[in-house]
């Protein structure tokens, strides 16, 4: 039977002969008052059974080195970027939209024939006089262009600073193509200062997405017994790919994966699935909520970032579905993905049992990959979000009394009602309760910090100043961390993971991504390059600086 | 390991004519204007690029620079939310200021515009001089005007090197020195011409320089701002240098380059070079070096040159009558288009990826030789590119990354050079200027045609 109880995780006492409390007044000292009093609330040693609250998805202090992006990086960049049959153009100037073309590496493959934009980057590459008598009108015309280019099935606008500044209303132009043009045209303010980072950004696309896209398509899709969605996974390194493949070996259908290797018609009709399943809460968590309310979609975490995560997940899903055929089937699966994976686990681990890890990287990264690094024994000392919120830290029974502040006031809160004919529970009452009572839970996430170690650090939007502090006390082997980071990470002389981009590599997700992963993992902590850092003319010198100084005593 | 190239997918299906489209920029050939801003302050000894603007300005072009260089790269902002947007960003620069002067102890902070600040009009001069009022050690600061929709990051990068001679040059007494401004070229590139410089014994002020900043060594202690650069206190004293040679043709008749400015207000004489790419502009480099030193020209030189002329009658056979693409920034695509002319490859399409004024007159003028029937292509994206790529039957491609594409469309080899670099190790070391930049262009150029040549060869002839 599957539960969702929490099993013990662990206490860290001192490395290297400091403890994370010492560690954490060391990333403190020194700091402004006011600065400090706030970085107070965002660095705490972890407590697994009563998470403590952390400031997650406060405003970055002005002139801190941080790794967050802004609102439009969230939506067109991370959320609606990765759907490869919908034209995207960017209403700005040149950047935004150059910054955003592919630099993700969310992978997309189309049938031969069929439309895939992702290559392409279209920009309205605004110019002075745009800025000076509005820039309505170009838009339209680009769209327009678009359209004449590509007879794409959907046309996605995203506004970048200035074009708010300015007014543009680029959901009327938006509207007038769509009855123009006959094709499904929508835009996005997802302008670069509203919010504190990127995380607006997701919340505005996901509002975006479930208005214009989920739901228009009512034609019946292939009757499969087990019919699911994706949630939260964008395909990064083929990470959905792996995932897609795995459910099919178990006999479960993915209708879509929002939103990575996904097509138009896929997000339209994925109203009809049975269940939805997250993974990355941080950006999809909206989405989830608003299909189950509207539709009676019910959803749950999982996790397919470790081999012991992606087993309990599939077991999860099994459990919901309540299945005898097919849960003899997900445990036919995993016997044969573990048999494969075994052999390379087990060498693996018994390089670097015991080896620690710090990461620090997304809204959902940060803990999905601590999985895959205790798979080969290794410990995860220290973990922080770049843009996520307290339920993500502390698990979602905090959501009610999280302060709403100006910020997030600013991003709309759609108002959503159970659809008059197309809602429709897909669990009886009776079944549900039933579930609930053995351990199941629905809706929840229950954070990062319950799942790491007593006395753990947690850092949230990690500066760099913290990161040095980190690794000149704590030396950790290994840091999983994003590109503004890796080079000073790396120049100190620890092997940085970027985890969002994968450093090129990857799928690191299901049983086959974990291999790969810990391969990976394996050949950085093995590299013999960090042994030619020091040349030996400067080892031989420092024998003899010693010896002159015993000569001078 | 997935091949990335065959998962991305082919891009959209063949298009119709698109020469009638203009309202959009499809798939660019230009960045933003602050990149350019934020690249030449790294190249100033212990300065720390600053945006006024949303944090995601910064962290785009962090992202962006450090996926060429591969190196640290920190350009602190003022993150701007929703309120500051409306009500003026003063107190966020004040706070960033006074942050980054506390914790990097800078020795300059270069402030760039973005977007957003321009487009709300904020008053920079004044607000400068409330952070110099109310910050106590606050460094030296120069700001530079970049608004996205006002050019490109060319634009951006003459702008911030005019911006920090504007702003911190001061008289000084005639030192000797020679003023080197070389433009937006790579690390490999900077480095080589202080060698040559500094073979005829020249004193050079090179700026911008991050051949350090952007490309150096692992650490043995933690540094907050990467060691390497031009001194603020050499930049002081650029009025004192015999001469400015300022490289690009770009720059040539603009009256408000840094050179000019040294020159109208310093006296500096003003020396424009073509970017000396390939023989005849290195050759004119060289020439104005031994002319500025009084010196002769060293014999290793010479031997450098012969060198790289014995391997083109070597190698003749192999490039004459290609037909090459060149797409990029202006300066570097008339320095490459030169050497092509030289070598006898026909550059069939020169394309400048921003717009750069009477693009086409200075690309003529400075390579006489270019055929009359070559298409020249000034603020063109790569749709238009593409377009004309399509029926211009090239041999290959020379240019940045994003050129992979058309090459990909058009089953044909693309010779990296430029910015950005990012799907190969070492784009910010590739060698473009000198007549050892012309033998590592040249020796890659040919062997890429040999490599061609036997992949495609049906009956596997190895000795070529």
């Amino acid at each position: 039977m599957y539960s969702d109880t929490p099993t013990d995780v662990g206490e860290i006492d001192s490395i290297e002969g400091v403890s994370p409390e010492e560690l954490r007044e060391k990333m403190l000292d020194g700091l402004p008052s006011k600065t400090m009093r706030k970085r107070a609330k965002q660095i705490l040693t972890n407590d697994p059974d009563t998470p403590p609250e952390i400031a997650a998805n406060s405003r970055t202090v002005p002139g801190i080195m941080t790794q967050r992006g802004c609102t439009y990086a969230g939506c067109r960049g991370v959320v609606i970027g990765p759907i490869h049959d919908i034209l995207h153009i960017t209403h700005g100037p040149v950047g935004c939209g150059y910054y955003s073309w592919q630099t993700r590496r969310n992978l997309a493959k189309s049938p031969e024939g069929a439309a895939n934009f992702l290559q392409y980057c279209m920009t309205t590459d605004m110019q002075e006089d745009h800025i000076v008598f509005g820039g309505e009108k170009r838009l339209a015309e680009a769209i327009r262009e678009a359209y004449a280019l590509f007879k794409p099935k959907a046309i996605s606008v995203y506004s970048t600073c200035p074009v708010g500044l300015i007014g543009d209303d680029i959901h009327s132009v938006c509207r007038q193509a769509k009855e123009e043009l006959g094709i499904n045209v929508f835009g996005f303010s997802c302008e670069g200062y509203k919010g504190v980072s990127q995380s607006a950004g997701h919340h505005i696309a996901n509002n975006g997405v479930f208005k214009h896209m989920i739901g228009l398509d009512d034609h019946p899709v292939e009757a499969a017994p087990f019919k699911i969605n994706v949630l939260g996974e964008y395909n990064i390194g083929g990470d959905a790919w792996e995932i897609d493949t795995l459910l099919r070996k178990c006999g479960i259908s993915v209708l879509a994966t929002l939103s990575g290797g996904v097509t138009y018609d896929e997000i339209t009709s994925c109203h009809q699935a049975d269940l939805n399943v997250v993974m990355c809460h941080r950006s999809i968590n909206y989405m989830a909520e608003m299909m189950e309310t509207k539709f009676g979609i019910p959803w749950f975490k999982v996790n397919f970032i470790g081999a012991e995560s992606t087993a309990k997940s599939l077991r999860k899903i099994a459990q919901f579905f309540d299945n005898k055929e097919l849960k003899d089937r997900v445990e036919e699966v995993i016997a044969a993905e573990m048999a494969a994976l075994r052999p390379v686990q087990t060498e693996i681990k018994a390089r670097h049992k015991g080896k620690r890890a710090a990461l620090f990287v997304g809204g959902s990264r940060a803990h999905h990959y601590q999985d895959l690094f205790a798979d080969i024994g290794m410990e995860t000392i220290s973990a922080g979000y770049e843009f996520a919120h307290r339920d993500d830290y502390e698990g979602r029974h905090v959501l009610p009394s999280i302060k709403v502040d100006a910020d997030s006031r600013n991003i709309e809160e759609l108002h959503v009602d159970a659809d008059p004919e197309r809602f429709r529970p897909r669990l009886s009452p009776e079944a549900k309760a039933k579930l609930v009572a053995n351990g199941f839970t629905f809706s929840d996430y229950r954070g990062m910090m319950s799942e790491m170690k007593k006395r753990a650090l947690v850092i949230d939007d990690i500066s760099h100043y913290e990161l040095e502090k980190l690794i000149e006390t704590w030396k950790p082997d290994i840091i999983g961390s994003g590109i503004k980071d890796k080079y000073i990470v790396e120049k100190m002389g620890v092997p940085c993971k970027q985890l969002h981009s994968y450093d090129y590599g990857g799928p690191y997700a299901a049983f086959t991504g974990a291999i790969n992963f810990y391969r990976e993992v394996d050949r950085m902590l093995s590299s013999k390059v960090w042994s030619y850092v020091v040349p030996p003319w400067v080892k031989a010198r420092k024998p003899l600086a010693v010896a002159a100084a015993e000569d001078a005593a | 390991m997935i091949d990335e190239a065959d998962l991305l997918g082919d891009g959209p299906p063949a298009s119709p004519d698109l020469s009638h489209c203009t309202a959009a920029t499809r798939n660019a050939c230009k960045l933003c204007t602050p990149l350019g801003a934020c690249l030449v302050f790294r190249g100033v000894r212990g300065a720390l690029p600053f945006l006024h603007g949303s944090q995601g300005c910064s962290t785009y072009i962090r992202r962006y620079l450090i996926s060429h260089f591969r190196e640290p790269m920190d350009i602190a902002a003022s993150n701007f939310s929703e309120d500051t947007a409306v009500f003026g960003g003063e107190k966020n620069l004040l706070a960033g200021m006074a942050n980054v002067t506390r914790q990097y102890q800078p020795e300059m902070i270069g402030l760039a515009t973005t977007c957003l600040s321009e487009t709300i009009g904020e008053d920079m001069p004044a607000l400068v001089q409330k952070c110099q009022q109310n910050i106590a050690d606050l460094p030296p600061v120069v700001h530079v005007s970049t608004a996205s929709y006002r050019g490109s990051h060319m634009d951006g990068f003459h702008d911030a090197v005019t911006a920090l001679v504007s702003q911190l040059v001061t008289d000084a007494l005639p030192h000797g020195a020679v003023n080197l401004l070389p433009g937006m070229v790579s690390t490999a590139d900077l480095r080589h011409l202080r060698e040559l410089a500094e073979r005829f014994g020249l004193n050079v002020t090179m700026l911008p320089d991050y051949s350090d900043t952007l490309d150096g060594s692992t650490w043995a202690d933690y540094e907050a701002l990467p060691s390497g650069g031009t001194p603020v206190a050499a930049i002081r004293t650029m009025s004192g240098a015999q001469a400015t040679l300022e490289l690009g043709d770009s720059l040539r008749g603009n009256t408000k380059s840094a050179a000019s400015l040294l020159e109208t207000r310093f006296g500096v004489e003003k020396i424009s070079l073509t970017l000396p790419v390939g023989i005849q502009a290195t050759d004119e480099f060289i020439a104005e070096l031994s002319r500025l030193s009084g010196r002769d020209i060293p014999a290793d030189i010479t031997a450098e040159r012969g060198r790289l002329i014995d391997s083109m009658v070597d190698a003749h056979k192999i490039v004459f009558g290609k037909r090459a693409v060149v797409f990029g920034e202006a300066d570097l695509v008339i320095g490459l288009t030169a050497f092509l002319c030289e070598i006898g490859v026909q550059p069939v399409l020169c394309v400048c990826g921003g717009k750069t004024n009477h693009f086409d007159v200075l690309l003529r003028s400075a390579v006489p030789e270019l055929p009359g029937d070559t298409l020249i292509r000034n603020g063109a994206d790569f749709a238009d590119i593409t377009h004309e790529a399509r029926q211009l039957t090239p041999d290959l491609l020379i240019g940045n990354s994003k050129g992979y594409g058309l090459a990909r469309e058009l089953d044909i080899p693309l010779i990296r050079t430029g910015f950005p670099i990012h799907d190969r190790i070492g784009g910010q070391r590739v060698l473009h200027l000198g007549y050892r930049g012309a033998q590592a262009l040249f020796d890659d150029l040919a062997n890429t045609l040999l490599a061609r040549k036997q992949q495609t060869s049906t009956i596997g002839y190895s000795y070529l």
